[in-house]
């Protein structure tokens, strides 16, 4: 049968189905730790855990979803049959609070429990799914739903896909197809909808049938400000920076005002306040000339912070 | 007459399971599959109607099966089979390739000899199935 299967790179032949998994007599004993280990969904969680600082909201709902594709796993193996769960997903919140991350995150671990096949994530907006003219959209959405399929298929400002000022936008349609496909094809892929909250709202007020189908909506805060210092201690330590003791509070200071700005994007405005420091301290460090330690190199001081246009008012 | 051709035309017909398997083989090799109909059994036709583009960038099998049910449906009396097309350098070629659809009744071949000059015979296969137009030849 080997030696068949490999000749020329040709495909193995096909094998016997797979035998039916054995059922456990109704007085068994499943060892729930055991399972739990056996999954590796812990290392998922616990990676979320520490490196998404606060969303509660969200870490609670997503160890709830993994409690109970666990719980369904075992409940499989004594015969219990309880049917798949739906998981289609709505994340809303504002820019910047980790939909993103959250929903990577969230198929690596979806097929660790075995919901998903594959547990790659395909991001898309708009574009990737509505057409330019007639009859472009129909293939256009299935093409991306097929790429899709064995994974997640996150789709970023989904209310982008209905206008409603326009009524022959070819959005329409690519929402139709999502549905039947949400519907149909529900053991092939998880479809999980992003964008703020009340654009969101919105659209599902428009498109009640795609609300339905959404099992959690769930809600991304808005981080505190000590959730950001963290988040950007988080993020200078992987860039191999660090602040200076007397660089924490201007930080501080400096994400107190930044919030109060406009076009505040949480998470990614503290990664582009570390980016202009960084450029600074790199100016400052030419500019000064002669001998660097490793601690310069490493080090943002507070006038790096300090010449940001926050500070000017 | 049960027509074979193709990588497994010596096993029974696939179940929708063991296509899955296959697929799912392919994708692993990097191979894009692709879905093609005709109704015209005959061995030298190589050229079968493409049904769609081939699929490109998928990871899972169940891509490749819908497309097949979708044009199982749209042709239930046709023949179907899915390729697997392999593009490295040096092979270049369609290195899996069966059939994964049949019509339920298939009439089979007719040897046909033709009287040439000295004597010569003359063969030539005719399909019963293409006396009949386009389309409606398994209906």
């Amino acid at each position: 049968m080997t030696e068949f299967s490999m000749r020329n790179g040709s495909p193995v032949a096909p094998g016997e189905p797979l035998p039916p998994p054995e059922v456990l007599p109704p007085d068994a004993r499943v060892d729930l730790a055991r399972e739990r280990a056996d999954s590796h969904a812990d290392e998922v969680l616990d990676a979320l855990d520490a490196e998404l600082i606060g969303l509660v909201p969200v870490k609670t709902r997503i160890r709830e979803i993994a409690a109970l594709l666990l719980i369904d796993r075992v409940r499989g193996r004594f015969g219990i049959d309880s049917g798949r769960p739906n998981l289609h997903m709505c994340f809303t919140g504002s820019p910047g609070t980790g939909k993103t991350t959250v929903a990577v995150r969230l198929a690596e671990l979806l097929h660790r429990l075995g919901y998903i096949r594959k547990g790659h994530l395909v991001s898309v907006t708009r574009d990737d799914l509505v057409g330019q003219y007639v009859g472009h959209t129909a293939p256009k959405t299935k093409e991306v739903l097929k790429r899709a399929m064995g994974g997640v298929l996150f789709i970023d400002e989904a209310y982008y896909l209905y206008r409603a000022e326009n009524e022959r936008d070819y959005g329409q349609e690519a929402i139709e197809i999502l549905l039947q496909v949400m519907e149909n094809n529900r053991d092939d892929l998880v479809v999980v909808l992003a964008g703020y909250k009340d654009r969101m709202d919105s659209f599902f007020s428009s498109n009640p049938g795609m609300s339905s189908r959404i099992a959690h909506h769930i809600d991304f805060p808005d981080y505190a400000t000590d959730e950001l210092e963290a988040i950007g201690r988080l993020m200078t330590a992987r860039e191999g920076y660090r602040l200076s003791d007397e660089a924490e509070p201007v930080f501080r200071s400096y994400l107190e005002r930044r919030r109060e700005q406009p076009r505040f994007a949480n998470a990614r405005s503290v990664r582009n306040a570390l980016e202009r420091a960084r450029l600074r301290h790199a100016s400052r460090l030419l500019a000064a000339g002669g001998e660097v330690t490793r601690d310069d190199l490493t080090t943002l001081r507070p006038e790096d912070f300090l010449a940001s246009r926050v500070f000017e008012t | 007459m049960r027509i074979t051709q193709g990588t497994f035309s010596f096993l029974p017909d696939l179940t929708d399971d063991e296509i899955s398997r296959q697929i799912a083989y392919a994708l692993d090799q990097g191979w894009p599959c692709s879905v093609e109909f005709t109704d015209d059994p005959h061995p030298r036709n190589s050229y079968w109607e493409m049904w769609g583009l081939p699929m490109f960038d998928l990871t899972d099998p169940a891509g490749v099966l819908l497309e097949v049910n979708e044009c199982r449906k749209a042709y239930p009396n046709h023949y179907i089979r899915l390729n697997a097309y392999d593009a490295r350098y040096g092979r270049q070629t369609t290195a899996l390739s069966f059939i994964v659809q049949r019509p339920a009744a298939e009439p089979g071949f007719r040897l046909d000899r033709e009287e040439a000059s000295d004597r010569r015979i003359r063969y030539r296969t005719h399909a019963y199935a293409t006396d009949r137009p386009q389309g409606e030849r398994y209906s």
